[in-house]
């Protein structure tokens, strides 16, 4: 495989991104070390919800135009976004675990995020599980744009569900409460699991649409033939 | 949701000249399932009033053609006009102007005979929807039946109210996928009759050519994903339309089944 | 519009009048929606002092895994008897379809909610305030039908759709289930005032879910 320059600069911004929440960024005084989880677990939440947005993008595109190449990009992202998905629930967990003496809080964002995992992982079954590519495309386009519209309507039922819930901490009214290292080292986590998700969507966008051309040409070629 | 009204542009023959548009164009018409390329660039005129008849063995693509034609299956590629118009501007109403027959029969076996007309005449808005139902199904022998359940008919039978089901909104042009299947004599003495007292467009697929010949007025063979011989039937008897058929579907090297 | 309308209740009747006449949905939904009571009384294990807390979820528990048979049913049974695209091929709006599936589910869904909500009183021993109770119900059925309409034709088309449709459908109804659970709870407890908040909830929910639903179905049935 060709190291482009996107790799290059992933994973500088990732070696950068290390450096700076191990050993940059100031221990948390109340939390300790384990608070530097942060820059890894916000960061990945971030880019799964961005990630989730590109496929819903994706999805209304491919809806009006129909080029396939939309579809393979909302596949992609919906993969990546999974996996993000994935790994911010149990780096939530093992934050959970020594702060709040929990793996696991019914609260609004960890629910969300819950629901979100499950909404995905049945768009990439239903992908699966269609035989026709164009239905499969349209259908999953359809459960792209539901899904995330669901997002903030899941979001704020979970909410009123249960009143109790962290202040978001970087959006909070009046100005960010971390001091400026801590913003600096969550900045360029940001960036560099940002770098990751661009990376990692190419990476999956080209595989994708190298299948779609041995596929087409395997058509033209039984089209000829026959 | 709404579909947009037909504008003058829709209506323009492919010349680009406005002009009385045939009942059905198809051009380029592609379509593949998977690897399968089932239609190839298939290009197909029918004038108004002709009856065609597609032969072809079996898996050649008659019923995708159908499918395609009645709007029932997205094209790969190229473009399909009925009257004039594309499904994608079209809409309601080019479907009110199509009756089609397909192997499924489209019918609810829990509903009675009565029902099921009185369930599709009132999705196409047939006027005096009663008097018209009452006329399809005395002509296709099944009045008597029409307080029984659509389960209890015979494949025959069942076939019958298929056809008057196609029939009951009076289209303008008809699709009919092998519609002598389970027919008997006199049915089929019936459709023959049907299809040649009113003037309507039809394209029809069947296996029997002597049925062929009986219903339409053009016989075409569709072969490796064209259309590969069409020729009007009234130059035709059953000899020289199965040499004909022989020699169209030969180059595959499969034998003609007849 | 009157002509849009007609033909909504053209389908409505024609899924109504096969219902009577088979009465699949209706039958297999009630005895489902009893046994999912019957089998969580054994597992939570309902005593006096958590009554009020449990037996809402539960109850909601059954009504939706009835109502996703039966809306699982409604798809299904038009695509194995090929009549589905007797409806496409007809000269109807598309939305027209998915409002018809829509009244019908929350139709044949209503009724075995009607029939197993006073079995549940008994067999939980609980005397809900009925307004409330029924309006969350209805609201409720509403939301869970507007999603699960949407999910349930795209499921018809896929393998294993059986499975397909409670992994796409439940995920996206956790709003419509949380409202309708908390709005059935306050009615169930003593401040039965504290589920207007929640129904009020469950209306916009329904005309979200409605509407987002009835402009993509378009994409769900293009053949």
């Amino acid at each position: 495989m060709k190291i482009g320059p996107l790799a290059v600069a992933t994973l500088a911004a990732m070696a950068a991104a290390l450096y700076a929440a191990l050993l940059y960024a100031p221990t948390e005084r109340v939390q300790g070390d384990v608070q530097r989880i942060f820059y890894i677990h916000v960061p990945m939440a971030w880019n799964a919800y961005l990630a989730f947005f590109v496929v819903f993008v994706c999805s209304v595109v491919y809806l009006w135009r129909r080029g396939l190449w939309w579809d393979s990009l909302a596949r992609a992202s919906a993969e990546v976004g999974l996996v993000f998905t994935t790994l911010v629930l149990i780096t939530g967990s093992l934050w959970a675990r020594p702060i709040w003496g929990t793996w696991w809080s019914w609260d609004a964002r960890l629910t969300t995020s819950l629901i979100l995992w499950f909404i995905y992982v049945g768009y990439l079954l239903l992908r699966g599980s269609v035989a026709d590519e164009r239905r499969a495309a349209r259908y999953a386009a359809v459960v792209g744009i539901v899904g995330f519209v669901d997002v903030p309507i899941i979001h704020q039922s979970v909410v009123w569900w249960r009143a109790l819930h962290p202040e978001p901490v970087v959006l909070a009214p009046g100005g960010p409460a971390m001091p400026p290292s801590m913003l600096l080292s969550l900045a360029v986590s940001i960036v560099a699991f940002t770098l990751l998700y661009v990376w990692l969507v190419r990476l999956r966008l080209q595989t994708e649409l190298a299948r779609t051309e041995i596929r087409e040409l395997r058509r033209a070629l039984a089209e000829a033939t026959a | 949701m709404v579909r947009a009204a037909p504008s003058g542009l829709d209506r323009l023959a492919p010349d680009g000249s406005s002009g009385s548009a045939p009942p059905i164009e198809a051009r380029g018409l592609r379509v593949t399932f998977g690897d399968q390329a089932v239609l190839r660039g298939l290009d197909l005129v029918v004038g108004a009033g002709t009856r065609l008849a597609v032969l072809g063995p079996n898996g050649s693509g008659k019923t995708t053609l159908i499918r395609a034609l009645g709007g029932l299956l997205r094209p790969t590629g190229g473009r399909i006009l009925i009257e004039g118009q594309a499904y994608s501007s079209g809409g309601a109403a080019i479907r009110r102007s199509i009756g089609l027959v397909s192997h499924q029969g489209y019918l609810y076996p829990e509903l009675t005979v009565w029902e099921n007309l009185r369930f599709y005449a009132k999705l196409y808005r047939v006027p005096e929807w009663e008097d018209r139902a009452r006329e399809v199904l005395k002509r296709m022998g099944l009045y008597q039946r029409r307080a029984e359940r659509a389960a209890s008919l015979s494949r025959g039978m069942a076939q019958r109210l298929t056809l008057a089901r196609a029939l009951l909104h009076d289209p303008s042009i008809l699709l009919l996928d092998e519609p002598d299947t389970g027919l008997d004599a006199r049915a089929f003495a019936t459709l023959e009759a049907l299809l040649r007292e009113v003037e309507r467009t039809v394209v029809l697929t069947t296996h029997d050519l002597d049925h062929a010949l009986r219903l339409a007025d053009e016989i075409a063979v569709l072969h490796g994903g064209h259309l590969v011989d069409r020729v009007p039937s009234a130059h035709l008897d059953p000899t020289a339309l199965r040499d004909r058929y022989a020699a169209a579907t030969l180059p595959r090297g499969e034998p003609a089944e007849v | 519009m009157p002509a849009f309308l007609d033909v909504v209740g053209t389908l409505v009747w024609k899924d109504l009048l096969s219902e009577s006449r088979t009465k699949d949905v209706l039958s297999t939904g009630v005895a489902f929606a009893l046994l999912v009571l019957v089998m969580l009384n054994f597992a939570i294990d309902l005593g006096a002092e958590n009554v009020e807390a449990v037996a809402p979820g539960v109850l909601w528990v059954s009504f939706i895994f009835a109502g996703t048979l039966g809306i699982g049913h409604a798809f299904a049974a038009e695509r194995d008897r090929g009549t589905f695209e007797g409806l496409l091929l007809a000269p109807i709006d598309r939305g027209a379809i998915y409002l018809a599936k829509v009244a019908t589910n929350v139709a044949l869904m209503g009724i075995v909610e009607l029939v197993s909500l006073p079995i549940f009183a008994v067999l939980y021993n609980v005397s809900p305030a009925w307004l409330q109770t029924l309006s969350a119900m209805a609201l409720g059925t509403i939301g869970f039908s507007a999603v699960g309409t949407l999910v349930a034709a795209i499921a018809a088309n896929t393998r294993a759709r059986e499975l397909m449709l409670p992994l796409l459908l439940f995920p996206l109804e956790v709003p419509v289930v949380i409202a309708s659970v908390k709005a059935t709870a306050a009615a169930m407890g003593a401040a039965e005032a504290d589920s207007l908040p929640w129904l009020q909830l469950l209306v916009g929910f329904d005309v979200m879910l409605v509407a987002a639903s009835f402009l993509v179905f378009e994409y769900v049935v293009e053949e």
